[in-house]
């Protein structure tokens, strides 16, 4: 078991014929994800990586039984692709796109009210079940199949986090970063849901930063509903207020999102919080002994 | 991306939102010249800088005749204003706007705002206009009235209405404050902008209902479809490193410290900088070199960061993605071979094709000393700085 993919997990490319597209096609397919099909308008009827292309995405989930997307198109076309993918009503659409215009969120996520798709990102490094299904551009070999969950705004520091758990031999069962847009589709408490019943999933290491209340609703849903130990990262504790962090929701605005503030509820919240980002798999280590789970956390 | 106040008036105006008629002006004599135009005996000179607080500062005065306004055009042209939004440095006050002055009744607050909560974009309003939102948000948070907007409808006139009746204005007045509010959401959703702040909005002696201030800010993501809002963007009130950032799509942030930083993705960035802050040191700059950067920019980013003096050493902090570590080496080598390197570097890689990355810094002849992780990279380049 895992959260959102696992090796049944039949996926689609949108945009496949891009660079980025192209490259990240070729590491998903060599990491064993069943890419069935790719899509570019005009592009219909030939092949690329030996995946068939597709002119729409419907076409496309009609011909392969796709149930999972990959938006890899350029952010003026990113809606768009959002919304061709639900409509097709896949179960699963990964954005990886990065400067969406937030206003065409706000559309795209009231019209996906009421649809069954369920929408990770934009601006997020995708997900990762180790060993089944790896849907997005994370490095694949830093990940180990495991019993931790890792979610997270921000996707080098999910490469980081999972980095540090694996090298401590400490495996994932699924890895998933929810982008750092103001306006997403699947946020922090969605994951920790699944993850909660996932019984794979033993602990938890949620990884947030600067700007919005995001981290301190998910604080307060894990202190009323989780049963697994959760300990996290904020990034951002030195950040000038009024500054975007790159991240177009990383603000620290009229005093609210700081990163003191979410390490604050966390806390108060059985959430234990990492020092410094060099030590979030550490600390979920000393978490993990402490509730007695380190040896059944640990990859044998 | 921020804009001036009365470029701000100005597309408000173009979308019938009422605003005090008003004039730019670049120098002493154009601000006479202008309130001769407006022909109002009373005109206001104020500060076009890009940040809130200019009254306080003294950078917003009340001329009862033209004499005065030479007088305070003078007196603000040229000034450094500092406010709680410039930071101790302050700036300097290169335009100002002349407007006609009005018979202020009451005072009050808009803004339109993106709510992240409910992915809708919320009106907001209160009686208390003229002070910061937030002293109001949190002396008393009763007074801020909301109204949440479905994308679908856009604001409806009900909303506006009720915005209006909550917040007292005067009866004989709704209508003209409906007007007001429905022309300054459709301006918010046409161009796309991040915050539209009127504080405050005024009710005047002869009864109108007008946007006294104007704080707009646009989402820099939806520039490319809104070419004259481009247009706005005044060079000077930005660092110029983050505008020769800006050139190559590099998301850099000028701090104050000396250890400049190149990472990869944003919050890899901010821990960065976090972690630096936590063995003793003070980074100098913020900068995510992005996913999609290629050795050109990644050279141009190193340029960027060298070119700032207080810069005593250099932290590269890369776990490849979508960026691979091959092409930040690369762009590394042939910065340091353009401008030469004088100071410490310290470089961790880690992710895509690393050892493709590492062979290529190891094969050219710049001093680089190697991490194995964060914290590793963090504590050397804390230490050579400090020697």
């Amino acid at each position: 078991m895992s959260v959102f993919v696992n090796k049944d997990t039949k996926v689609i490319v949108q945009g496949i014929t891009g660079k980025t597209a192209l490259f990240h096609t070729k590491q998903m397919l060599e990491y064993g994800t069943k890419i069935v099909g790719g899509t570019s308008p005009g592009k219909g009827g030939t092949e690329v990586e030996g995946v068939p292309v597709f002119n729409t995405v419907s076409d496309a989930v009609k011909a392969t039984g796709a149930n999972a997307s990959v938006i890899y198109v350029p952010a003026p076309f990113a809606a768009d692709a959002i919304v061709e993918a639900v409509d097709a009503e896949l179960e699963l659409v990964i954005c990886i796109t990065e400067h969406i215009p937030v206003l065409d969120m706000v559309k795209v996520k009231r019209y996906m009210q009421g649809k069954k798709t369920r929408l990770v990102g934009p601006n997020c490094p995708g997900v990762i079940t180790p060993g089944e299904c790896k849907i997005g551009i994370m490095p694949g070999y830093i990940h180990t199949k495991g019993h931790v969950g890792v979610v997270s705004r921000s996707g080098t520091l999910t490469y980081e986090a999972v980095h540090q758990l694996s090298q401590a031999g400490i495996g994932q069962s699924t890895a998933v970063g929810i982008g750092g847009d103001p306006v997403n589709g699947t946020d922090f408490i969605d994951v920790l849901k699944a993850f909660n019943e996932d019984p794979e999933t033993k602990a938890v290491i949620m990884i947030g930063e600067i700007g919005g209340t995001a981290e301190e609703e998910a604080a307060q849903w894990v202190k009323a509903n989780m049963t697994k130990p959760v300990v996290g990262f904020i990034g951002g504790r030195t950040a000038p207020p009024g500054k975007r962090m790159g991240h177009a929701g990383a603000i620290i605005s009229g005093g609210k999102g700081t990163a003191d503030e979410k390490i604050r509820v966390m806390n108060e919240c059985g959430i234990k919080v990492a020092e410094t980002p060099s030590v979030m798999g550490e600390t979920l280590i000393e978490v993990i002994k402490e509730k007695g789970i380190y040896d059944e956390c640990k990859t044998h | 991306m921020n804009i001036h106040e009365y470029q701000g008036k100005e597309i408000l105006r173009s979308y019938g939102v009422a605003v005090p008629n008003g004039k730019v002006a670049f120098s002493v004599e154009e601000a006479v010249e202008a309130a001769k135009q407006l022909g109002t005996e009373v005109c206001v000179v104020k500060a076009q800088i890009h940040a809130g607080g200019r009254g306080k500062a003294g950078g917003v005065k009340v001329a009862k005749n033209i004499d005065e306004v030479r007088t305070y055009a003078e007196e603000i042209l040229g000034k450094t204003l500092v406010t709680h939004q410039t930071g101790p440095e302050g700036k300097e006050v290169k335009r100002l706007l002349i407007e006609e002055g009005c018979d202020i009744q009451k005072e009050y607050y808009v803004g339109l705002v993106l709510d992240r909560a409910t992915s809708q974009v919320v009106l907001m309003a209160s009686e208390e206009g003229g002070t910061e939102i937030e002293e109001v948000a949190e002396a008393t948070p009763e007074k801020i009235f909301k109204e949440y907007i479905d994308p679908v409808t856009g604001l409806m006139p009900y909303q506006a209405r009720r915005i209006a009746f909550n917040i007292n204005i005067p009866a004989e007045l709704v209508n003209k404050a409906v007007k007001f509010m429905m022309g300054l959401y459709t301006a918010f959703i046409e161009k796309d902008a991040s915050i539209a702040e009127i504080n405050p909005l005024v009710v005047t002696g002869d009864g109108n209902v007008m946007a006294l201030d104007a704080k707009i800010n646009f989402d820099s993501n939806a520039l490319y479809r809104h070419k004259d809002i481009m247009e706005y963007r005044d060079l000077e009130e930005e660092d110029p490193k983050e505008i020769e950032a800006s050139k190559y799509d590099l998301s850099y942030i000028s701090l104050d410290g000396n250890i400049g930083c190149m990472v990869n993705g944003a919050g890899l960035a901010m821990a960065t900088m976090d972690i630096i802050k936590h063995y003793g040191g003070d980074p100098a700059n913020f900068l995510d070199v992005g996913g999609g950067a290629t050795a050109e920019k990644v050279t141009e980013a190193f340029k960027i960061i060298l070119s700032d003096e207080n810069v005593k050493g250099i932290f590269v902090n890369i776990f490849g993605g979508i960026m691979k570590c091959d092409i930040i080496a690369t762009g590394v080598v042939e910065a340091a071979k353009q401008v030469g390197l004088s100071v410490p570097l310290v470089v961790r890689l880690e992710g895509t094709n690393v050892d493709l990355g590492k062979k290529i810094l190891s094969e050219s002849d710049i001093d680089i000393v190697a991490a194995e992780s964060m914290a590793d990279g963090a504590q050397k380049i804390v230490e050579l700085v400090s020697k």
